[in-house]
């Protein structure tokens, strides 16, 4: 990397970082979700 | 044109395309991401003044690009939840801040990274840099501001109404290196006329930024089923979706 790998590397470890970030923090939200939605399904049955 | 547009105001429909888009929009974004990734680390010519230094534009330019690109869609989202009351223009915006939050983020960082070994340093209050950490700014207060109050519905509004009013920092930071004296260098792609980079630099570079594109369509269609699911769990068609 000509002398700049101490930069060059760090920013794209960054960026894929935050591109993996979002995409596992998308899905925890999905499923966060699917969690309640079922609970209060759950919670109406019973009542 | 209006059944179809009203028909995107129907949570049951948009939940169920937003899952058939997913897989789609991962498969584009991994083979443009992973076409700009080879030929711009790989086979992309070095630059003549900034050496290996200027790959770092392949991760920078589409992060700031979509920072931008992703706060315009929230706010037009924020606007049609605002006018017509179409309750998934807010959920749309919802689910796009915090994306638009790390792109900011990731356009900063790699900005400063980018920064030092070019200009001598990580930060400066140059007009462009700036005005993108006010965007970080109003991305945090927008997402602040929705749950600050107890009406889920007033905090939609309020959310959106700055958003809508925050666009005004769009063209501020596109045009900061053309108004005042700037570090950061001027428009290099996104110009009238013929870019003033190299094509053999150009092509991975718009791999990249369609690939990036493509990311944020998928983690938007993860987030707003979450965000439909959060709003509608007590309709009936979410009996039906969620089991199944």
């Amino acid at each position: 990397m000509g002398g700049y790998a101490r930069f060059v590397w760090p920013c794209f470890g960054f960026v894929f970082a935050v591109l993996a970030w979002n995409l596992w923090a998308a899905r925890r939200h999905h499923a966060q979700a699917r969690r309640r939605a079922l609970r209060a399904i759950a919670m109406a049955g019973s009542n | 044109m209006w059944t179809w547009f009203y028909r995107l105001a129907s949570p049951p429909y948009v939940y169920r395309v937003a899952a058939l888009w997913i897989p789609w929009f991962l498969t584009a974004a991994a083979i443009t991401i992973g076409y700009g990734l080879i030929d711009g680390l790989v086979f992309a010519p070095r630059d003549y003044q900034q050496g290996d230094a200027f790959r770092m534009i392949y991760v920078h330019v589409p992060s700031a690009w979509m920072s931008e690109f992703t706060y315009a869609c929230m706010a037009v989202a924020g606007a049609i939840g605002l006018i017509w009351r179409i309750k998934m223009g807010h959920a749309v915006a919802a689910a796009a801040a915090p994306i638009g939050a790390s792109f900011t983020l990731a356009a900063l960082v790699t900005g400063s990274l980018w920064g030092r070994p070019m200009w001598g340093t990580y930060w400066a209050w140059d007009p462009r840099l700036t005005t993108e950490l006010i965007l970080l700014f109003l991305y945090v207060g927008v997402m602040s501001l929705r749950p600050a109050f107890e009406d889920p519905a007033r905090g939609d509004r309020a959310a959106a109404l700055l958003s809508v009013v925050g666009v005004v920092n769009l063209p501020i930071i596109h045009y900061s290196v053309v108004w005042w004296n700037s570090l950061h260098q001027g428009a290099t792609v996104a110009k009238l006329g013929k870019p003033d980079i190299e094509l053999s630099m150009l092509w991975p570079l718009l791999s990249m930024m369609l690939g990036f594109m493509c990311f944020y369509g998928a983690v938007l269609c993860i987030r707003l089923r979450g965000e439909i699911l959060a709003r509608e769990r007590q309709a009936t068609w979410v009996r039906e979706a969620v089991k199944s």
